[in-house]
């Protein structure tokens, strides 16, 4: 229904799984993606995995829009995948397109 | 037969005395019979520094300028704890208050000054204090310690900085000044105000326009009675109202004395063998009360007495007066009050709260107010000294020496390196830009090395910004800087200790209620502050408080160890390193069930499981918690391991029976959360199987019972234990480590590990805290208090009983052939 030519919404579950604050992993054949929830209830997805060395980044801790990569505390920003503070620059994340809709997250896939 | 040597005695071992033999011994150190007489029991310290050390931000060990092995060491005889009753100038001999005498060639005055004391009725009632030496410092710290109300009367440098040292220490605080600006000599009243309301925030209330009346209390006094007739209830009262110099019994002894002793330009008195320096010297119709005079006349005497420059004489010093409170940045010097032909130019940034006005006459800066942003102090004052002509840089003056160099296409740090060798840096130690330069190189590569080795920027701090320029230029990027107290964050200015105290004062119970009280300037923290907050929170208000998983890290959110792949290791806890064949059955069981891939023996005396995958962990969880095992919290920021050896029940040169001390030890501490990792362990004999020397907190177990060691690690920085006491019976033994945990669990900084936090307080300030039995009980309750909310098994808290474990599996899963989305509810 709400099909676009080049994206497949694909649902993942209810808004309300993820807690503000956190993440949720939603596994895929390209890769997880993490499905993050700020503290202003605002919604993002990458993929689960920091550009240093690839820590899983939905086990971060979510503060403003970023996330802190477990692994070595690189600062990640959830709105453009790019590293954030003193590694600007040496890495991005993809970021995936993601809507909230009747209570429902929506990502935006291609595969 | 010798020659005798001609004998030089100094009355005063304080800051002038101490330093008065320095300046000689640098210039001749073979040529004068020394002897040095004071008056306080113990050697020179800074007492400048009694500040931090009243609020606690340094020991007394740490402001020592010269030790009793210093004054031995160079060979000057020393008498400390005696008056001088009199003084003989015909005889040329002091007399000390046991009758001994004491001969001289030459007598040096460093009396100092006596804090005055208002003639208020109850002035004499316990708890009545001046803020002066060590004594009245140990006294206000012990008051403090026992909590309550305390007023200081008197709102210049002084009292502001005993009032804010007390509330550090928890006391509730309050200023009463005469006049309606505090620090009304060095500031104007916009700095004024803004001063108060900074103190504000720091637990500091300042009561203005207050006229003191009487002191009210029984024995002990209990309030002050103000001239409105208001009484301010107060367990301590201390009174900072000015300095009176010390003139006896030089003045008895016939010398001229006026305010103070009566002195020519190269410090000699009315008797030409008698010379007066520091605070007990009135110079050109003035008496000073900052150190820099001090060090300015100790060079003009020790020039003249050891014939180095006959000639020199002593003009005078400019002060400049920086406040010593913990994130007040406040500087003054020179006149601001103005006056005909002066001009002001003022900046103010409500907003950041930054106040700066300087003061010109005739195209030369003749004063400085600065407030909220006070690094520039240095260089307008430096300007001020030399009497520069400012007219070609008005413009941008105000905006500060970066701005202004900028401007006229000049780098600041460029500016320095291109400075003389021979500019003097630190007017308080009087120490060039050559020696401070030669100290870099010769490896003196931060700040404090660079102020322990030759003293720039050690006394008051306000050259602090052109050391690190030098710093900076000497070493170019490998050099960062350092000043004040760090914050926690970028998220706040706030550091560690004034984020902990205004948990507690503030009764913040919420992390979004530090944030917004102590202004953060982002939304929910970050990384680094959040985890720091959810400690102090937890620490603070065990019952209240409710644990934030979110505001920590994976590990102790998962209870379990992250690995570089993202698998997740598992540690049980081994009782003292105890463990039973039924306990190792379940471990290898659940190694095949998982099909895990290593078991490694940790360095703590347990099982260490690598390879279990996040949706496994609630599922080992529930098989290691049926064989009776917990977490091992081998993951957290908390009690780890107690490492034992097997004691007396085994071992033929066992004392007691350590093992079993160490499985009680662990009961009692584990699940409890600190600042950083704690491990413990003990031994059966001082043969130490058990490394308790290189531990948090170690017992080392004799004949006659048991020794305590604290602040030990292995880590990147190997620091063996201090010994903290010794003690007869395993109880007591129980009794101090629960003590010490709860000690270090309320006063270090998160991430900090016992290693650095004893480096910092000082092991004094751990035995003065725990040598007293009542002290030492409440931590223990406080401990005892938050083990009952905190002692529980996070594994059995997240294994699956009825629900399974939600958040440890994906959202979604999305590859072929995988379950569908969770329906909404």
């Amino acid at each position: 229904m709400n099909a676009n030519v080049t994206i497949n919404w694909t649902d993942v579950g209810a808004a309300i799984e993820v807690a503000q604050q956190s993440a949720r992993r939603v596994e895929t054949v390209m890769g997880a993606i993490a499905v993050f929830r700020t503290v202003a209830d605002e919604y993002y997805a990458v993929f689960d995995k920091c550009p240093h060395k690839g820590g899983p980044l939905s086990e971060g801790i979510v503060h403003g829009r970023a996330i802190a990569c477990p692994l070595h505390n690189w600062s990640i920003s959830l709105e453009s995948g790019e590293a954030l503070g003193a590694d600007a620059g040496k890495g991005c994340t993809p970021t995936v397109p993601l809507r909230v809709e009747d209570g429902r997250i929506l990502l935006g896939l291609n595969f | 037969m010798t020659i005798q040597k001609e004998r030089i005695v100094i009355i005063g071992a304080g800051m002038a005395g101490g330093r008065i033999v320095e300046e000689i011994l640098k210039r001749d150190d073979t040529r004068f019979d020394i002897s040095i007489i004071g008056a306080e029991p113990c050697a020179t310290y800074d007492r400048i520094q009694l500040s931090p050390v009243l609020a606690g931000e340094k020991t007394f060990e740490q402001i020592v300028t010269h030790s009793q092995d210093w004054y031995d060491g160079n060979g000057v005889k020393t008498h400390f704890g005696y008056w001088v009753q009199s003084i003989e100038t015909a005889a040329k001999h002091v007399v000390l208050h046991d009758g001994q005498t004491i001969a001289y060639d030459k007598l040096i005055l460093a009396m100092g000054s006596d804090p005055i004391r208002l003639p208020l009725p109850g002035s004499d009632l316990q708890g009545v204090v001046a803020f002066r030496d060590l004594i009245d410092v140990d006294a206000m710290t012990q008051a403090a310690d026992r909590g309550g109300q305390a007023v200081v009367i008197g709102g210049g440098l002084l009292g502001l900085e005993a009032a804010y040292g007390l509330a550090k220490r928890g006391m509730k605080s309050t200023v009463i000044h005469l006049v309606d600006v505090l620090m009304e000599r060095q500031l104007d009243e916009a700095a004024g105000r803004l001063l108060e309301k900074a103190l504000l925030d720091r637990g500091v209330i300042s009561v203005l326009n207050a006229q003191s009346e009487a002191i009210v209390g029984e024995t002990h006094v209990e309030g002050l009675k103000l001239k409105d007739g208001r009484v301010i209830p107060a367990s301590l009262l201390v009174m900072a109202v000015g300095i009176r110099p010390h003139v006896e019994p030089a003045k008895s002894s016939g010398l001229v004395v006026e305010r103070g002793i009566v002195v020519d330009d190269q410090m000699r008195t009315s008797d030409p063998s008698i010379f007066a320096i520091g605070e007990c010297a009135q110079h050109r119709g003035q008496c000073y009360g900052l150190v820099a005079p001090i060090w300015d006349m100790c060079r003009t005497l020790a020039d003249v007495l050891t014939e180095k420059n006959i000639d020199n004489t002593y003009a005078g010093t400019q002060m400049a007066t920086r406040l010593k409170v913990s994130g007040v940045d406040l500087y003054s010097a020179g006149q601001f009050s103005g006056g005909e032909g002066c001009e002001d130019i003022v900046f103010r940034d409500p907003g950041r709260g930054v106040y700066k006005r300087i003061v010109i006459k005739d195209d030369r800066l003749v004063g400085t107010v600065l407030f909220g942003e006070a690094a520039d102090g240095g260089w307008y004052f430096d300007l001020m000294k030399k009497g520069e002509d400012i007219a070609p840089i008005r413009d941008t003056l105000i905006f500060g020496q970066a701005v202004t160099n900028a401007l006229a296409g000049q780098d600041p740090s460029d500016a320095i390196a291109a400075w003389p060798d021979d500019t003097e840096v630190c007017g308080c130690n009087g120490v060039s830009k050559g020696q401070v330069v030669a100290s870099i190189c010769a490896g003196n590569d931060t700040l404090d090395k660079v102020r322990g080795h030759c003293k720039a920027s050690a006394s008051c701090g306000s050259c602090t910004g052109i050391v690190e320029s030098l710093l900076k230029c000497t070493l170019g990027d490998s050099f960062k800087a350092q000043t004040g107290p760090k914050p926690v964050c970028k998220c706040t200015e706030h550091g560690h200790a004034h984020v902990r105290k205004a948990i507690i004062e503030l009764e913040l119970k919420t992390l979004p209620d530090v944030m917004q009280a102590l202004k953060w300037t982002t939304p929910d923290g970050c990384a680094s502050c959040r985890p720091a907050l959810n400690y102090y929170l937890l620490c603070a208000w065990p019952r209240e408080y409710k644990d934030d998983p979110r505001s920590r890290f994976v590990n102790e959110r998962n209870h379990a160890n992250i690995q570089k792949d993202g698998t997740y290791s598992v540690v049980p806890r081994m009782w003292g390193g105890l463990t039973s064949a039924k306990e190792l059955r379940a471990i290898a069981d659940v190694v095949d069930k998982f099909n895990l891939p290593m078991v490694k023996v940790t360095g703590g005396q347990r099982l260490d499981l690598f390879g279990v995958k996040k949706e496994d962990l609630p599922a080992v969880w529930a098989d290691l918690n049926a064989a009776g095992m917990v977490s091992g919290h081998a993951y957290a920021k908390a009690l780890r391991t107690v490492k034992t050896c097997v004691g007396s029940e085994w071992c033929r040169f066992g004392t007691q029976d350590s093992t079993g001390l160490g499985v009680k030890l662990e009961q009692a501490t584990w699940g409890s959360y600190m600042p950083h990792k704690f491990k413990m362990a003990v031994s059966g004999c001082p043969r130490n199987c058990a490394e308790a020397t290189i531990k948090d907190f170690g017992v080392v177990c004799v004949d006659s019972g048991y020794e305590l060691h604290v602040g030990g690690n292995a880590g990147i920085h190997l620091r063996g234990t201090d010994l903290l006491t010794k003690v007869a019976t395993e109880a007591e033994a129980l009794e101090w480590g629960k003590a010490f945990v709860q000690l270090y669990r309320e006063d270090a900084w998160y991430l900090e590990r016992t290693a650095p936090w004893i480096e910092r307080v000082g092991l004094q300030f751990v035995k003065d805290r725990l040598a007293e039995p009542e002290m030492r009980a409440a931590l223990v309750a406080r401990f005892l208090e938050s083990q009952e909310v905190y002692q529980v098994d996070p594994w059995a808290e997240h294994a699956p009983k009825s629900e399974p474990a939600k958040v440890f599996s994906p959202l979604a899963d999305l590859r072929d052939g995988a379950v569908q989305p969770e329906p909404a509810e």
